[in-house]
C-alpha cells in the first residue's frame, strides 16, 4: 500500500502542495523541451531532405558552440564571432556533401547511418584537438544574452525564471516560426518538403539535389549553433552536450522521422514529462538521475501502442 | 593460380553443402587456427597479448553476436555494449555469489541472463521497424547504464560502485583476477571465441539462418512464405544477446579486470557496431576483420610518433586517433560498404580466375 | 451448376475434385473504402482458377485475404470443408498455401539456392541445438529438402543461377525464382499474383508452360489473377471477373466471354 501511495497518490499531493514549485519543474522543462524540439528539427529536415538518419546532429551543437567560443577566446568581438561561426558551419555543410554524401548516394541506410557516426568521431577528434577537451563558459553576456533573472510570486509562492532560459526560448520560437516560413513560402523549402515525399518530382522543379543537401545540412547547423549557445549559457561547453542531442532521438520517435509539427510537440512533451518524473517519482522513489533513460523508454512504451508514432497516419501494408 | 578450383568435383549434396568447399579456403583456415592456438602464444608479448591479441578475440565476439542480429535477421541495435553489461554483472554476481563454480561455466551461463534481457528488450521489434527501433535499443543502453549504477546488489555494494574481479581458479590454474597470466586468459578467451564461432558458422548457414536473412530482406514475404516473424526475430535477440553478454563476461574478467557501469556507455555500443559494419554485416569472418582494423589501428597510431620520434603529446594522439578512426569508417564505407569480407571475397574470386580477368 | 462435391472434368479432360477452398460473402473495407464488396467463389481441387479484373478491382486484395495478409470485414474463408479460424499469414503458409507476389518480393541477399529453401522452412523442424551443431536431425534434414529443391530448380530450369545471388538476376528469372520457392513447399494451393507482369511474350509463353506443367506433373491446385485477359482465358478451368470490388462474372472461359458486364468492365462502360 505505502508502496502504492508513494507512487499514485503522493506525488500528485506535492504537486498541489506546492503549485510554484510545480511551475518552476514545468518551466524548465518547458526549456529543455524547446531544445530538444530544436536538435529534433535539425534531424528531421536531414531526414526529409535525404533519407539520412544524421547521428552527428548533436555533435554539431558542441562543435558549433567551441567555435563559437574558440573565435572569441582568439580575440574576435562576440558578434563577429557568431558569423565566423555560422561561416564554419557552411563550410563543414559543403564538406559533408561533397566528402560522404555524393559518393554515398544510393546506398543503404544504414550505411549513410554509420557514415554519419563516422562524422561524428570526427568531429569530436577534431574539436577537442583545436579546442582541447575542457569545459569552457559560454560567451553570454558579450553575445548581449541578458543574465539575470525574473521572479515571480504565484500563489503566495516562488517562481524564478532566468532571463537567459527566456531569451533561449524566444530565440528558439522565432527559429522555428522562421523556419516554417522559410519551408512554406519559398520555392527552396517546398523543394525541401518535396523531397521528403518523391525525389523525382522535387528535382523536376529544378534545383540540384546537392544545393538542397547543402542547405539543409548549413540550417541544420544553424540550428545547432543557436542550441548550443542556449545550452551552453546553462551548462557550459564540452563534449558531455552531446548527450542532449540523444534526448532528440526518443522525441523523433514519438513525432516521427519527418514530421515538422512531431518533432516540436513531441521536443515539449518530452522536456516536460521527463523533469516532472523526475521531480515527482525518478527522485523519491528510484535513486534519481531517470533524465537518461526516461524519455526513451516513454517513447518505446507510445510506440508500441502507436506503431506510427503520436503524429503518423496508420500505416496500411501492402505485398 | 593458387586459389584455382578446377578440377575440385562434389557428388554430393553433403559434400556440395561442406564448410569449405574449395581446398584452398581450408588450408588457409588451418594456416590460421595454427597461428592463433600455437604460434602467436608462442611469440606474443605481454604487451601484445593485452593491447592486442585478447581485445581483437573479445571485441570479434560481441561483433558477431551484434552481426547475428543487425546482419543476419536486420535488427538494427545500438545497444550491444548494455547487453555486455548484463553480461558481466550477470557472472559477477555468479561467481560471487557460488565461488565454487567453474569461471568458463560461469562465462558462458552469464549470456543466459542477457539473453533474457535482450529478449525482453526485443519484443518492442516485432512492432517497430528500422530506426525508429534503432532508437528503442538505446532505452535499453540508457537504462541498462543507470541500473548497473542504481542498483547496488548488481556490485555488493561495494563503495566504488564498481565490480572488480575476484581471483578464479580452474583445474588449479588462476584464469581470472589480478594474478591471472595472460597466456592462460589468452586461452580461455580463444577457446570459447572458436566455440562461439563455430556455433554461429553453423546457426547461420541452416535453417535458423535463412530464415534470419528472409526477415532481414523482406519480412512481409517471410511472413507470407510461412515464417513466424515474433519467433524469428526473438530468437535473434536471444541468441545474439547471449553471445554479446559472453564477450562482455569475457572482457570483464579476462582482459579489463575491472568495470565500472560508464564502461558499457554508449561508445563501447558504437565500436562494436563499426566494427560489424566495417567487416561486414551478414559475415561471421568479417567482425575478426574488423575488429582487427579497429582495435590495430589506435595501437599503430600511438606508437607512429614514437618510431619518428615525433613531439607530439599523448593527448593529441588520442585526439587525432579519433579522428582518424572517424575519418576512417567513412573512408571504407566510400570503398566498399559491404565491408572488409566482401572486399575479400572480391580478391578471392579474383584469385581463382587469376590470370584471366574474367 | 456443378455440383460441390463432385467436381467436373474440363475441357481438355481433366478430373477437377471436389471443393478445396470456399470464399463466402467476402467484404473488406479501409476505414471507409470499401475494397471487396459481398463476393463468393470457390477454389477446386487440381484446378486452374483466375480472378481477372481491371486494375483496382480488388483482386491484389482478394489475394491477400487467402493468403491471410488481410482479415475480411465480413465474410470468411472455408478450407476443405471447414470455416479457417482468423491466423497470422505464416500459419495460412504453414496449412498449404504458398504465393508469389506481382512486385516480386524475393529474398536479394541470398543465393537462389537459398532462396528457394526459404521456402521448404515449412518443412523443417531441427531444433536449435541440433542446427548449431549441423548433426543430427538438421544435418539429415538439410541434405533431404536440398534434394526436393533440386528437383524443383530442375524442373523450371534454372540449375545454372543456382548459386548466384539473386539481386544480379533480370526480371523473367527473378519471377521463376519466386515460382519455384512457392513450389518448394509444396502447397495445396499455389496463389500466382500476376505471374505474367511486365513479360515479354516469350517470357508469357515460359511462365504459361511452367504453370501448366505444375498443375500437371504435381496436381498443385492453382489460384492466379492477371488483369490481361488473353493469356488466361487460355489457361485457367474457370474464372472469377472482379470489377469495382464487385463479381460481375464466374465461369469457364467461354461463359465470361460472352458475359455482358465482362465486356462492359472491358471495355470501359460508364457506370
Amino acid at each position: 500500500m505505502d508502496f502504492l501511495n508513494s507512487l499514485l497518490v503522493q506525488p500528485f499531493a506535492d504537486m498541489f502542495a506546492a503549485p510554484d514549485f510545480l511551475m518552476q519543474v514545468l518551466w524548465e522543462g518547458l526549456v529543455s523541451g524547446i531544445l530538444y524540439a530544436l536538435i529534433a528539427l535539425g534531424f528531421v529536415l536531414i531526414f526529409r531532405s535525404s533519407r539520412i538518419f544524421n547521428f552527428a546532429q548533436g555533435i554539431m551543437v558542441v562543435f558549433a558552440a567551441l567555435t563559437l567560443v574558440g573565435f572569441h577566446e582568439m580575440g574576435v568581438p562576440a558578434w563577429i564571432s557568431v558569423i565566423l561561426s555560422l561561416g564554419v558551419m557552411f563550410v563543414l555543410a559543403v564538406s559533408i556533401e561533397r566528402v560522404v554524401l555524393r559518393p554515398l548516394v544510393g546506398q543503404p541506410d544504414i550505411i549513410l547511418f554509420m557514415a554519419t557516426i563516422g562524422i561524428t568521431l570526427f568531429l569530436i577528434g577534431f574539436g577537442e584537438l583545436i579546442f582541447g577537451g575542457e569545459n569552457k563558459i559560454m560567451i553570454t553576456e558579450e553575445l548581449g544574452i541578458p543574465t539575470g533573472e525574473f521572479i515571480f510570486e504565484p500563489f503566495g509562492g516562488f517562481l524564478l525564471l532566468e532571463q537567459k532560459d527566456v531569451t533561449a526560448v524566444v530565440v528558439a520560437a522565432v527559429l522555428v516560426i522562421a523556419l516554417l516560413a522559410f519551408l512554406n513560402k519559398t520555392r527552396m523549402g517546398r523543394a525541401i518538403r518535396a523531397l521528403g515525399d518523391d525525389h523525382q518530382a522535387a528535382l523536376s522543379v529544378g534545383i540540384s539535389l546537392q544545393t538542397i543537401w547543402v542547405l539543409v545540412w548549413f540550417i541544420a547547423g544553424i540550428i545547432a549553433l543557436v542550441t548550443g549557445i542556449a545550452w551552453g549559457a546553462r551548462a557550459g561547453v564540452s563534449f558531455a552536450l552531446e548527450v542532449i542531442a540523444y534526448k532528440a532521438l526518443p522525441v523523433l520517435m514519438l513525432g516521427g522521422l519527418e514530421s515538422i509539427t512531431g518533432a516540436i510537440i513531441g521536443g515539449l512533451m518530452i522536456g516536460l514529462m521527463e523533469k516532472l518524473f523526475e521531480i515527482y517519482w525518478g527522485q523519491p522513489l528510484l535513486g534519481g538521475n531517470t533524465e537518461t533513460w526516461f524519455a526513451f523508454v516513454l517513447a518505446l512504451i507510445v510506440l508500441l501502442f502507436r506503431p506510427q508514432g503520436l503524429f503518423g497516419e496508420r500505416i496500411i501494408e501492402r505485398v | 593460380m593458387f586459389y584455382r578450383t578446377s578440377g575440385q568435383f562434389k557428388t554430393s549434396y553433403t559434400a556440395d553443402m561442406a564448410l569449405f568447399p574449395v581446398r584452398q579456403d581450408a588450408i588457409l583456415l588451418a594456416v590460421i587456427l595454427a597461428f592463433a592456438w600455437v604460434i602467436l602464444p608462442l611469440t606474443a608479448s605481454e604487451f601484445a597479448f593485452q593491447t592486442l591479441l585478447i581485445p581483437i578475440l573479445i571485441y570479434s565476439l560481441a561483433a558477431m553476436g551484434l552481426n547475428i542480429l543487425t546482419g543476419y535477421a536486420g535488427q538494427l541495435s545500438l545497444g550491444t555494449a548494455a547487453f555486455m553489461g548484463v553480461g558481466a554483472y550477470a557472472c559477477y554476481k555468479l561467481v560471487t555469489i557460488m565461488p565454487w563454480m567453474n569461471p568458463v561455466v560461469a562465462i558462458l551461463m552469464s549470456g543466459v541472463f542477457s539473453a533474457g534481457v535482450g529478449v525482453a528488450f526485443g519484443i518492442p521489434s516485432l512492432r517497430i521497424k528500422g530506426f525508429y527501433l534503432a532508437i528503442a535499443t538505446l532505452a535499453a543502453q540508457f537504462f541498462l547504464v543507470w541500473l548497473f549504477e542504481k542498483w547496488a546488489w548488481l556490485y555488493n555494494y561495494n563503495a566504488s560502485g564498481a565490480i572488480q574481479v575476484p581471483t578464479l581458479e580452474m583445474f588449479g590454474v588462476t584464469v581470472a583476477g589480478p594474478t591471472a597470466s595472460s597466456h592462460v586468459q589468452y586461452y580461455v578467451v580463444l577457446g570459447i571465441v572458436t566455440l562461439m564461432t563455430i556455433l554461429c558458422i553453423n546457426l547461420t548457414r541452416g535453417t535458423l539462418g535463412r530464415t534470419w536473412k528472409a526477415t532481414r530482406d523482406m519480412d512481409i514475404a517471410a511472413e507470407l512464405i510461412g515464417i513466424n516473424l515474433m519467433k524469428s526475430k526473438l530468437t535473434a535477440f536471444a541468441i545474439s544477446s547471449y553471445i554479446v553478454g559472453v564477450a562482455g563476461a569475457l572482457f570483464v574478467f579476462m582482459w579489463r579486470g575491472a568495470a565500472e557501469p560508464n564502461l558499457f556507455d554508449i561508445p563501447l555500443s558504437f565500436r562494436i557496431l563499426f566494427i560489424a559494419i566495417i567487416g561486414g554485416l551478414g559475415s561471421v569472418l568479417g567482425n575478426y576483420l574488423g575488429a582487427i582494423l579497429i582495435v590495430g589501428l589506435p595501437v599503430i597510431l600511438n606508437t607512429l610518433p614514437e618510431t619518428f620520434g615525433l613531439p607530439i603529446s599523448s593527448a593529441t594522439v588520442e585526439h587525432l586517433n579519433i579522428m582518424i578512426v572517424g575519418a576512417l569508417i567513412v573512408f571504407f564505407l566510400i570503398i566498399e560498404p559491404h565491408g572488409l569480407a566482401r572486399l575479400w571475397a572480391l580478391i578471392r574470386e579474383k584469385l581463382v580466375i587469376w590470370p584471366f580477368p574474367h | 451448376m456443378m455440383d460441390a462435391s463432385a467436381g467436373y472434368v474440363t475441357e481438355d479432360g481433366r478430373q477437377i475434385g471436389g471443393v478445396l477452398m470456399e470464399m463466402k460473402n467476402i467484404t473488406l473495407r479501409f476505414g471507409g473504402v470499401v475494397a471487396i464488396k459481398d463476393i463468393s467463389f470457390d477454389i477446386r481441387e487440381g484446378e486452374i482458377r483466375a480472378i481477372i479484373g481491371p486494375n483496382g478491382a480488388g483482386k491484389s486484395s482478394m489475394l491477400n485475404i487467402i493468403s491471410g495478409f488481410y482479415t475480411p470485414s465480413e465474410g470468411g474463408v472455408w478450407y476443405k470443408g471447414a470455416p479457417r479460424p482468423p491466423m497470422r499469414p505464416y500459419e495460412v503458409a504453414r496449412m498449404g498455401v504458398a504465393r508469389t507476389f506481382q512486385n516480386i518480393a524475393l529474398f536479394e541477399g541470398m543465393t537462389v539456392l537459398d532462396n528457394v529453401m526459404t521456402g521448404r522452412l515449412t518443412h523443417m523442424h531441427s531444433g536449435i541445438a541440433s542446427q548449431a551443431l549441423w548433426w543430427g536431425k538438421a544435418r539429415a534434414e538439410e541434405v533431404a529438402n536440398r534434394e526436393k529443391v533440386e528437383e524443383i530448380i530442375d524442373f523450371l530450369e534454372i540449375q545454372a543461377i543456382r548459386k548466384t545471388p539473386v539481386g544480379r538476376l533480370p526480371y523473367g528469372l527473378k519471377k521463376r525464382v519466386e515460382l519455384a520457392r512457392a513450389l518448394a513447399a509444396e502447397p495445396s494451393i499455389l496463389l500466382l499474383d500476376e505471374p505474367m507482369a511486365g513479360m515479354n511474350v516469350e517470357e508469357k509463353e515460359d511462365m504459361s508452360r511452367f504453370i501448366l506443367d505444375v498443375n500437371d506433373e504435381f496436381g498443385t491446385t492453382i489460384a492466379l489473377i492477371e488483369h490481361d485477359m488473353g493469356v488466361v482465358m487460355d489457361l485457367s478451368d474457370r474464372v472469377v471477373v472482379m470489377d469495382y470490388g464487385k463479381k460481375i462474372g464466374d465461369g469457364t472461359p467461354d461463359e465470361v466471354r460472352n458475359n455482358q458486364d465482362v465486356i462492359d468492365a472491358y471495355l470501359g462502360v460508364q457506370h
